[in-house]
């Protein structure tokens, strides 16, 4: 036990002063895989920060069923509570003609002539029942009970059931667009955890192949596989480590100076401010995923890399 | 406490066996030198003891340990337990007298106090004290064997074996090394050795196994140099 602690630490004490010593090639192993950390970092907070505005913008929308003016207080409710019975229905809420009026007053107030036009025309809007569901992308059981005929006969002839129909279409090509943006994102971390694996494994090969004359004299004086790969293993490891910690520092004065220089609350689709939260509130969980994708990649390149080196060639 | 059985080894069938069907049989406390000239199958039989190499047929047992049945992963056990001294030192050139030796300890986990406690007796073996912080560079051929030699007695081996240390060395140093030798085997370590050295030999007075187209040509206590071939001997690899 003892022994296993002894070899262990110097095991370590080995990987990072290899580490000091490699130093060079060091470098090019980690500014890759900087590089594959700020991707992942990047993609996690972006689709984080997408769901969020999908999750948003999924809030605002509702159905509205407009109806005539004929419909009798009793008929509605009795329509409101049917609707309110289903699972996939969040909420519903009655909006009455005068309502309705007053909103609409409330949102052209600047329109002058428009407001006249509506006083002289007494109040031509519908009442509406309102429909909050729970996830608009599933409103089948929704759209049965409006589509029976004893609804239809409730409706305003002109007005009929809105969806909201431009912004159901808006949302609808955000969540495309995020999961294309998810997708990508995900092919990128791929890729360039490739790419740096095998640089990584470059790296170890060429600090191997530098010490080969060391690395057979161990094996003669029988030292075992572990202790003769340990180090190169805990040396890739520091390079995970390091990468991780600078590609959460590029993030961080990424948010810094989005915030302060350019005083930009959103790129595109991309909500600046609450990736920035984002970024900061989780950022313990996040600097953790770094650190641990960072340590994977080192450890399991370090330890491909060497295995060839390792074998005993017995002929 | 060595003992090998008809081993053969055959590295390319074209040009014969490297080793011929060599019996050979070592008692603890020994000091056997194996003579021959290059190609006779001196190294190879070396090779053979410390699982750099893989008898074509035949069977080799160490200090207990049957070949047949160790694992590629046992081999690092092994190794740890016969001291081996190369022809061409094979020290680490970035490390002091003291750090050479200590790598050996370290590899086997012992335990830094007790490495310090250990090293100064090599060193004293091999009559190196003092240069404890020399790096391998600023040492002569005859030092730095000694070294070695240090290196690989430092974890106690039953068997040292030295694959032609002398090899290198003017007549000199060539000696340090052989008192050197002579003394490990007074404390208790097996060794076997192989030379060319003609005056080596007949000084010594030692048991001789003489080998000669990967055979064992004879084998004597007390033995000289015998010349087994035509040709001229004492030529170096």
């Amino acid at each position: 036990m003892k022994r296993k602690y002894l070899t262990f630490v110097r095991i370590v004490h080995t990987g990072i002063a290899n580490f000091f010593r490699n130093a060079s090639l060091a470098v090019a192993a980690m500014a890759v895989m900087v590089v594959t950390l700020t991707i992942v970092l990047f993609s996690v907070d972006t689709s984080a920060t997408l769901n969020h505005t999908i999750a948003q913008f999924a809030d605002k929308i509702n159905i509205s069923i407009y109806l005539n003016d004929n419909v009798a207080a009793a008929q509605r409710n009795a329509l409101m509570q049917s609707l309110r019975c289903l699972p996939q229905v969040k909420g519903v809420s009655y909006v009455s003609k005068d309502q309705a009026l007053a909103t609409y007053k409330a949102a052209n107030a600047s329109n002058k002539n428009l407001l006249v036009a509506i006083n002289e025309t007494g109040n031509p809007l519908p009442a509406s029942i309102e429909v909050d569901p729970v996830d608009p992308s599933k409103i089948d059981q929704i759209q049965q009970i409006l589509d029976l005929p004893a609804t239809k006969t409730l409706e305003d002839p002109q007005a009929g059931t809105s969806y909201s129909g431009n912004r159901k279409q808006a949302i609808d090509s955000i969540a495309r667009a995020a999961s294309i943006l998810k997708r990508v994102g995900v092919a990128a971390v791929i890729i360039f955890a490739a790419v740096s694996m095998l640089i990584i494994f470059n790296t170890i090969q060429m600090a191997i192949f530098n010490r080969r004359d060391e690395i057979t004299i161990m094996r003669l004086l029988g030292a075992s596989t572990s202790f003769i790969r340990g180090p190169f293993v805990v040396e890739s490891i520091l390079y995970g480590v390091i990468s991780a910690l600078v590609s959460v520092g590029i993030l961080d004065v990424l948010f810094v100076v989005a915030s302060n220089a350019l005083q930009a609350s959103s790129l595109g689709l991309l909500d600046i401010s609450y990736a920035s939260s984002y970024f900061y509130n989780h950022f313990f969980l996040l600097l953790t995923l770094q650190l641990a994708t960072g340590i994977v990649i080192g450890a399991v390149s370090s330890t491909i890399a060497t295995r060839r080196y390792l074998k005993f060639k017995i002929k | 406490m060595i003992l090998l059985d008809r081993v053969t080894k055959t590295y390319n069938k074209h040009l014969g066996a490297a080793l011929d069907r060599v019996s050979l049989h070592v008692e603890a406390n020994e000091f056997v030198i194996v003579v021959g000239q290059s190609g006779a199958g001196k190294t190879t039989l070396m090779r053979l003891l410390t699982r750099e190499e893989r008898p074509t047929s035949g069977k080799i047992i160490i200090g207990g340990i049957d070949y047949d049945k160790l694992k590629d992963r046992d081999i690092p056990l092994l190794r740890r337990k016969i001291g081996v001294v190369f022809q061409d030192f094979k020290l680490l050139p970035n490390k002091t007298v003291f750090e050479n030796v200590a790598f050996a300890l370290e590899i086997v986990g012992v335990s830094r106090r007790e490495i310090q406690h250990t090293i100064p007796k090599v060193l004293d073996i091999v009559n190196l004290t003092g240069k404890e912080k020399r790096m391998p560079m600023e040492l002569s051929g005859g030092e730095r064997q000694r070294v070695a030699i240090a290196r690989a007695i430092a974890r106690q081996p039953k068997i040292l074996i030295a694959d032609e240390p002398t090899g290198n060395l003017d007549p000199k140093h060539a000696w340090d090394i052989i008192r050197v030798l002579e003394k490990v085997n007074k404390y208790g370590t097996t060794v076997l050795l192989t030379t060319h050295n003609q005056e080596i030999v007949n000084t010594l007075k030692r048991r001789v196994v003489t080998m000669h187209h990967g055979r064992i040509a004879s084998d004597r206590a007390n033995a000289q140099y015998e010349a087994v071939s035509e040709e001229k001997e004492g030529g170096k690899e």
